[in-house]
């Protein structure tokens, strides 16, 4: 029993994990009806520019300049945005038509000066870490202005294949800035296991420190999405253009920021989701499968629900466990000879499969599935 | 000018149910066809036969197959790797476990048992649509993977789970020198091609086509969903299946599963996108576009690295031409979504005019 529930509880924790992946899917699919593949490849670009800023081992000092001024850029613009409340009409010919411009101009000279200053030293983890946000939100922008805008309204698979063109351009783009090696990142998260309920189990349940830490930081984060979504006037933008898009542009919505937003905030879980398997695994390129493990639960929870993400990933994560301890167990006992190991490969996906042909919608998904 | 239809009559219907109707695109493909079989083999070097040629008409007929699943019948498709993986070890088993088949015979063996799981992985697709039933078709991606890695009955439990091709005899031809394998798989591709074309011409494609265009008024009219998904996912893996049946005989020669991974899959869900949906025209021009413009672009970046003063090193490279490519995808999708097929239709469209337009 002991043993057991070790194994069910390790599966939750790595589900937990899942559910990181799954939730910034989640939140572009129902902002944006944009499939994105591109969300593993987004972990990876966020961790490896995370632990190159802290511990430098591959980026020379241009980069840091680099970053510096795109940080302080992002930050001048948002200055920008608070003050000014939000867009007003410019009459064209007016100079404020370059405010954003400028501000992100002047504001990057000074960033790239002081990370000059600053040499290519490293940062404390209080500035890297807003950093790598910076250039979630950076990438967001390119994304809505490059990619998404030009393709507005076209069908969802020409979508869905743009995101993998995002997904190679990312992967490249990202390992030759910051480099291909597995890099370990300390965050100051511990890795030592510690014994759960010694009283009751003879031995108690041995669980590593980080799987706690790491479901802490998701049920704060999970816990910050929903204040934002219910009690912010952006959140309740948000909101509005998940249920209807049309509705929400007539109401005077602005979509293309709404979906600058939501691909800033799925950045942002993107980096957590770094921050939780980095400290585990090292950061590296196998992190960007994480958005193939990230489907399935997906499927289970429905694309279009968080509570679903939340549920597909805790099943997903302890069925996948308990399958790959106790099924090769359990073939041998029926069928008399053992199964190879290393279901957990695609476990997942079967179980999606079966589950698929009961419910097409997913524990808690909208029924938009048309029968035929 | 000269790419004018004026003064063709059609007078029969054979005429008229012709595949190329226009005098000008029939003469065009088969000089094309015929420089294929017969001027290709004389000029080109064994490198372009080898690693460009071969795998690009391989590539290509897998991409017919799939088109015919997403292109024609609607239904995405994420497991295209996986059932190539299923066309190359069903042949291969059936090559040594009875050597007295002949080659062209296990290699059509593996695309019936491609298709039949292929029909067993469309079931699905009778309840779910869209992102959900791709994502149910990477299924059969993982579990045919591990199957093939983890199970050594399919690779005659080879220790390294590496497998070689047995020797390649065709109805005592024997398959050898790079120029005669070109030769073998152009053959098969421009049967498998005129079969493909055939069929979607013909009430089968049209069912097919019903259904993606809009599959509740195509059951209103009269046509069966479930036979006319399932009768695509059959022919699709079929063609898929023998394609990798190919791609690991005449291509690798020797492979494991990695071969056939989920990176297949998404380059043959590139090829008939980027080549364009539902055409068959498209699936040749997505597939060469697919193989060769990474190898292009390793080859072509070092030197342009130079000119501006950057040395990239190896890793660098592969990255920055990964980088590239994720742009240049991106690129075509905005510029024409529909695929080059559909450039190549613009084109012609002007060319009716040319050189003297309104």
């Amino acid at each position: 029993m002991g043993f057991f529930l070790e194994v069910l509880i390790g599966g939750l924790l790595t589900g937990v994990l899942y559910s990181l992946v799954a939730l910034g899917f989640v939140l572009i699919f129902k902002a944006s009806g944009v499939f994105n593949f591109a969300q593993g490849a987004m972990v990876l670009m966020a961790g490896l520019a995370l632990v190159q800023l802290i511990q430098p081992t591959y980026i020379g000092l241009w980069h840091f300049v680099g970053i510096g001024a795109l940080v302080a850029a992002v930050a001048g613009l948002l200055v920008l945005r608070v003050l000014r409340g939000g867009t007003f009409a410019v009459v064209k010919g007016d100079w404020r038509v370059h405010l954003p411009m400028l501000v992100a101009v002047g504001a990057g000279l000074v960033g790239g000066l002081l990370a000059l200053a600053g040499g290519a030293k490293g940062w404390p983890l209080w500035l890297a870490i807003p950093a790598a946000i910076a250039v979630m939100v950076a990438v967001a922008w390119v994304v809505e202005r490059w990619v998404l805008r030009p393709l507005v309204n076209q069908e969802g698979i020409i979508l869905f294949m743009a995101t993998l063109g995002i997904t190679f351009f990312i992967d490249g783009f990202s390992q030759t800035i910051f480099g291909s090696n597995v890099y370990p990142l300390n965050v100051g998260l511990s890795k030592d296991p510690v014994f759960l309920l010694e009283s009751v189990f003879d031995g108690g349940i041995l669980v590593n420190q980080l799987d706690i830490s790491g479901a802490i930081i998701a049920g704060v984060l999970v816990a910050g999405l929903a204040v934002f979504f219910q009690k912010t006037r952006i959140g309740r933008a948000l909101r509005a253009v998940a249920d209807d898009h049309a509705a929400a542009q007539s109401v005077g919505i602005p979509l293309n920021w709404i979906w600058f937003i939501v691909w800033s905030v799925a950045g942002i879980v993107a980096l957590v989701a770094a921050i939780v398997w980095g400290s585990k695994l090292g950061i590296q390129f196998s992190l960007t499968f994480l958005a193939l493990k990230a489907l399935p639960v997906l499927i289970l929870g429905g694309f279009t629900s968080v509570p679903g993400a939340i549920v597909g990933g805790l099943l997903i994560g302890a069925g996948e466990k308990l399958a790959e301890v106790y099924f090769p167990a359990l073939t041998k006992y029926v069928l008399g000879t053992a199964m190879p190991g290393g279901i957990e490969y695609w476990f997942a996906y079967v179980l999606a499969l079966v589950f698929l042909l009961f419910r097409p919608q997913g524990l808690f998904g909208e029924r938009i599935i048309e029968r035929v | 000018m000269f790419y004018r239809e004026a003064g063709q009559f059609k007078i029969s219907y054979s005429a008229d149910m012709a595949i190329f109707p226009i005098a000008q695109d029939r003469i065009a493909v088969l000089a094309i066809v015929a420089a294929a079989f017969l001027l290709m083999p004389f000029v080109a070097t064994e490198y372009f036969l080898n690693s460009i040629m071969v795998p690009t008409l391989i590539l290509a007929l897998a991409a017919v197959g799939l088109n015919i699943l997403v292109g024609y019948c609607g239904q995405v498709s994420l497991g295209s790797g996986a059932f190539m993986a299923i066309g190359a070890y069903a042949a291969y088993n059936f090559a040594i476990r009875v050597p007295e088949l002949p080659l062209l015979v296990s290699i059509l063996l593996g695309g019936v048992v491609s298709a039949m799981v292929g029909v067993f992985f469309g079931i699905p697709s009778l309840r779910i649509k869209g992102f959900y039933l791709a994502v149910a078709t990477l299924a059969a991606q993982f579990f045919f993977d591990w199957l093939f890695l983890r199970a050594g009955w399919f690779t005659n439990y080879t220790p390294s789970g590496s497998v070689n091709a047995p020797r390649l005899d065709v109805f005592g031809w024997t398959v050898n020198t790079p120029v005669e394998r070109y030769i073998f798989v152009l053959g098969l591709v421009c049967v498998f091609t005129l079969l493909a074309k055939n069929l979607v011409r013909g009430h089968v494609g049209r069912q097919w086509m019903a259904i993606r265009d809009m599959d509740i008024a195509a059951e209103i009219i009269g046509i069966r969903p479930m036979y006319a998904k399932l009768s695509a996912f059959a022919v699709s893996s079929f063609f898929v299946g023998v394609a990798g049946a190919l791609w690991a005989f005449v291509h690798l020669g020797s492979w494991e599963p990695l071969a056939f991974s989920i990176d297949r899959s998404f380059q043959l869900l590139f090829a008939i996108i980027i080549g364009g949906l539902g055409s068959i025209l498209g699936c040749f021009l997505g597939a060469a576009f697919m193989w060769i413009l990474p190898i292009f672009l390793d080859i072509a970046l070092p030197p342009l690295g130079e000119l501006v003063g950057w040395t990239m090193d190896k890793a660098t490279v592969s990255h920055f031409s990964v980088m590239i490519f994720g742009a240049l995808i991106i690129f075509f999708l905005i510029v024409e979504p529909h695929g080059l097929a559909r450039l190549w239709s613009i084109v012609k469209e002007k060319l009716r005019l040319w050189p003297f337009p309104y």
